[in-house]
């Protein structure tokens, strides 16, 4: 790539204000950084990646509001976790924390745990229980 | 109270920590000599592991072992220490600190507030320098940012603390013993030695077999797993290469200027053709990237496409195969 030829597209760096470095090639051959604000494939791909997350998050929301899933999978889907991830967060087995999805399990927890979650969250123990009461 | 060190911006992370601290300690090592000694470039589909539920490929060395390559290569040594109990963990940096002793943090990329939120992935390989403490704020060097930026207590004790897959665990380190000059010239050699080792590895997701792999699995993605995950994985190809940290080309433009500045200290003008030839595959990964983001731009792809970006991930893979066989022969 020649200096020259380093993007600079309009990306989501523009919103935290900085800008990224690029390796290229100078007028006489040799290497050199070069600040790039974006380049647009990987715009694409990010943006693609956070469609897809921004719906598994509705998903999720739909899911728990027709009582199908608690509240654990859609706060989950929220913080761009997975099982693996929110299972070493709240230092719970991966299969206690799929059980907690389901929502008569999920309305038996202990205070103790419901803490655990609401901490890893961010959020009251009351806004665990009821998204809607979850500011996003 | 501050430490005095200068902050360089980098491309990525982990070599931008090694460079800065070399440069500190009063050591010239830039970011593509700290790469290309530490062996950093690679290819790598890393099966059965799933992130943001695609499939992970890397272009690069595993985390941490760029660093640890580099030291051992050059001969410094590094101090290294994880914790249990962030408050043993605090106070060994605030130890540092005072010591007036800059210092590497392991950290997970979630918590990170000065990163743009789409860029806030449960990702818990990120390097970054403190060099000073004024009250309950850090002052952080990340070498991926322009400048530098400050984290309070709190914060810093989050990334530090992430969990998950390479979970930091405090993890800090530091060099803490040097030779009196670098013996530069052995340690290029084993590093692009062992390069060529990876790259021409006899293991199918490794290297250019690893390319090779993937482009067969492009094929199969969009009979197998529909044009939606499709695109959603093969939009996790394009990141990884060209995300933040890579310097374009999926790494191979921080390789190229490696070889570059080699040539000058090895004294070996077939380095210098051989950059020119790796800059040239940097621009073909760049031209995969173009054409695979046609792809999931738009929803509804032909099949042909995904073809048509496999093949030139063919091409890619046998042009690698070729530059790394002469590589190998011209450090013999």
């Amino acid at each position: 790539m020649k200096k020259e030829e380093v993007p600079q597209d309009k990306s989501n760096l523009e919103s935290a204000n900085f800008k990224e470095l690029c390796y290229a090639v100078d007028e006489n051959g040799e290497y050199t950084t070069v600040n790039s604000s974006g380049w647009d494939p990987k715009t694409i791909a990010l943006n693609k990646a956070i469609e897809d997350i921004n719906e598994r998050v509705e998903d999720a929301k739909q899911r728990v509001l027709n009582n199908q899933t608690s509240p654990i999978e859609y706060y989950m889907e929220f913080h761009k976790m997975d099982l693996q991830i929110l299972a070493s967060y709240v230092g719970l087995w991966k299969w206690r924390v799929k059980r907690h999805f389901n929502q008569k399990v999920f309305n038996k927890l202990s205070k103790k745990v419901l803490q655990k979650y609401a901490d890893v969250f961010d959020v009251s123990i009351d806004q665990l229980k009821n998204i809607e009461l979850h500011g996003n | 109270m501050e430490i005095k060190f200068t902050h360089h911006q980098s491309a990525h992370c982990e070599n931008g920590v090694i460079s800065n601290l070399m440069k500190h300690h009063g050591f010239n090592v830039s970011e593509p000599m700290a790469f290309g000694i530490g062996s950093g470039l690679l290819f790598c589909h890393i099966p059965f592991l799933m992130v943001n539920h695609a499939p992970a490929f890397t272009y690069r060395a595993l985390p941490g072992i760029i660093f640890k390559r580099f030291a051992k290569r050059v001969g410094i040594k590094i101090k290294r220490e994880k914790f249990k109990n962030p408050q043993k963990a605090k106070s060994v940096l605030d130890e540092n600190l005072e010591n007036n002793n800059p210092v590497g943090l392991q950290v997970g990329v979630y918590n990170l507030v000065y990163f743009p939120d789409e860029y806030r992935f449960h990702f818990n390989a990120h390097n970054l320098v403190v060099y000073g403490k004024e009250n309950d704020t850090y002052l952080i060097s990340d070498p991926v940012m322009e400048d530098v930026t400050t984290l309070t207590d709190k914060q810093l004790e989050k990334v530090r603390f992430a969990k998950g897959a390479f979970a930091p665990k405090g993890h800090i380190y530091y060099p803490v013993d040097f030779p009196k000059e670098l013996d530069l010239e052995k340690a290029i050699i084993k590093g692009i030695k062992h390069t060529c080792k990876d790259m021409l590895a006899p293991i199918p997701v490794l290297g250019v077999k690893g390319i090779r792999y993937t482009a067969k699995l492009i094929r199969k993605w969009p009979k197998k797993k529909g044009v939606k995950k499709a695109n959603h994985y093969l939009g996790q190809i394009v990141r990884m290469q060209e995300e933040i940290g890579t310097g374009g080309g999926g790494f191979r433009y921080i390789f190229a200027a490696f070889l570059q500045e080699s040539s000058k200290i090895l004294n070996k003008p077939e380095l210098s053709n051989l950059s020119k030839e790796m800059t040239l595959i940097g621009d073909s990964w760049r031209d995969f990237a173009v054409d695979a983001s046609r792809i999931y731009k738009n929803r509804s792809a032909k099949e042909d496409a995904y073809n048509n970006v496999a093949s030139q991930l063919e091409v890619i893979a046998a042009k690698e195969e070729v530059f790394f066989k002469k590589l190998k022969k011209a450090i013999n």
